[in-house]
């Protein structure tokens, strides 16, 4: 059986009881509500543009925050890699901080920026970094010296060698830190907004949550939990899938 | 002399801190256009010699001068072919071997020259193919190509048939020898097989090992294609065989000797 096919009966099973259950009254609708009344909260959210602004929000801090923990995380992993010294300092600091959730920031950031869209940022931007850094640091250290050799002796030298040959060659790695930076990020924004302020998805889960709202808590977890899936599933692997199969990478 | 090698040595630090002279007193001239084997066992410094002359590896004392320049440093006048063809995966074949003429000319000139060459080693039709998408035939061919399109004088080929089957060898080693009428390249070329090095070279320098030097320099006066002269070819390779025996019973019993120590 085609997996696709597994996948709708599984969930259209799953759906199903949830939505007798609630129908036959096993459970109060303020602990779960059924699967009918989420999917009104969500129909009336994108009616009146609500969850529609929350997206935009969101998807906004999201963006500025994984740019910049892209390109921090890069050039701090190159510089790892380059460096011994820096390694030996930096590196540590770095490893023991990519060990904690970024959201533990947040109070700090709170008193640096105040209760705004920055230290959300600010906490985005340092859950993923620290990924970025490690798996450039590796793509950088992994470099085949073979392809270093052969373009030296092809004339490169230089940033030219670094732009040519050291950066394509990583790429793998560049990808896979960019897709668990991309995870940190977006795990770390939800938690950011739901302690801070709106609009944005997570800030209307704990609004939704103050009011009693769990029709719309439960579909805004849906929304999020369907983006992670989209952005994981349908860019990140099949990005990561044709780097690997053109880098020659399969086993 | 179009390449004068003098009085090259060589050291390794190994794991114990204590230095193992690689190369010892190499002397080695070649004339241009000259197509010249370096032939010897493992372990005897061969590799080490050719990336010395193509400036990747520093030698402890001697020099190279290539062209009356000395060499400090890579060059495109020394194209470099390795065992592996260490093309790059995220690049095409015709942007593999267009790689090093980027900075030097315009596009449309690159690929004009880059498909000129590929046409040479007869891949023309796979321009657009990435390299794990052929063979390791065609993957060397295209090593040559790419070689070949800064058009160096000088061709440097570090044990480039090494990885490759019988039949796949002896079809590049005709291409090799054609590519070298044509283009009157000075190639040097290290490898292992005495079969190969009669075959191709004008001459055969046979090194011995530990510390490496140069025991022979044999010159191979048959005409070409050789394949006619099976009889001298094998002549040629019991005299040579003769000077590597001894060599190779020397690696083999200090071997031994190390594993009974252990």
């Amino acid at each position: 059986m085609h997996p696709t096919i597994k996948r709708i009966i599984f969930f259209s099973v799953i759906i199903a009881f949830w939505e007798i259950g609630s129908r036959l009254e096993l459970w109060l609708p303020t602990i779960l509500p059924s699967p009918s009344m989420v999917l009104d909260a969500l129909i009336t959210g994108f009616e009146d543009k609500t969850l529609i602004y929350d997206l935009v929000a969101s998807f906004k801090r999201l963006a500025i925050g994984l740019a910049l923990s892209l390109i921090i995380g890069s050039a701090l992993g190159v510089l790892l890699a380059k460096s011994k010294s820096a390694d030996e300092t930096l590196g540590t600091v770095i490893l023991a901080l990519q060990s904690v959730p970024s959201i533990i920031w947040l109070p700090l950031a709170i008193m640096w920026f105040g209760m705004n869209e920055t230290s959300v940022i600010f906490v985005v931007v340092l859950g993923g970094t620290f990924v970025m850094t490690l798996n450039m640091r590796a793509g950088m250290k992994n470099v085949n010296p073979l392809f270093v050799k052969a373009a030296q002796t092809m004339g490169a030298t230089g940033l030219d060698l670094f732009v040519r040959v050291a950066f394509p060659a990583s790429i793998p790695h560049v990808v896979t830190g960019a897709r668990l930076a991309w995870a940190f990020a977006w795990r770390a924004l939800m938690a950011g907004e739901l302690l801070s302020t709106g609009p944005g998805l997570g800030y209307t889960l704990r609004y939704a949550s103050d009011f009693g709202n769990m029709s719309l808590v439960i579909g805004v977890m849906i929304i999020i939990g369907v983006i992670g899936y989209i952005v994981d599933q349908l860019i990140f692997q099949r990005v990561e899938k044709n780097v690997i199969e053109r880098w020659g990478l399969e086993s | 002399m179009f390449i004068e090698i003098k009085n090259i040595q060589k050291q390794f630090i190994d794991k114990e801190n204590k230095p193992i002279t690689v190369l010892k007193d190499i002397n080695l001239e070649v004339q241009k256009g000259e197509f010249v084997s370096i032939l010897g066992p493992s372990g005897c410094g061969k590799s080490t010699l050719l990336s010395i002359v193509a400036g990747l590896t520093k030698a402890n004392s001697g020099e190279v001068i290539v062209n009356e320049t000395q060499v400090r440093k890579p060059g495109k006048d020394r194209g470099m072919v390795f065992q592996q063809a260490a093309l790059f995966p995220w690049l095409n074949v015709l942007e593999n071997v267009t790689f090093p003429l980027k900075k030097e000319m315009s596009k449309k000139d690159a690929n004009e020259q880059a498909k000129k060459y590929l046409q040479m080693v007869q891949l023309s039709n796979y321009l657009h193919h990435y390299p794990h998408e052929l063979s390791g035939g065609m993957q060397q061919r295209v090593a040559i190509a790419r070689a070949l399109a800064m058009n160096p004088d000088t061709l440097l080929m570090d044990e480039p048939f090494g990885a490759l089957d019988e039949q796949t060898r002896s079809r590049l080693h005709g291409q090799l020898e054609t590519i070298w009428t044509e283009t009157k390249k000075t190639i040097l070329f290290v490898t292992h097989s005495i079969s190969e090095s009669i075959k191709l070279s004008d001459r055969i320098i046979v090194m011995g090992t530990k510390p490496g030097t140069i025991l022979q320099d044999i010159r191979v006066d048959l005409p070409r294609p050789r394949e006619q002269y099976k009889k001298e070819m094998l002549e040629i390779e019991e005299h040579i065989m003769g000077y590597l025996k001894k060599e190779i019973d020397k690696v083999v019993s200090e071997e031994l000797a190390n594993a009974s120590n252990n």
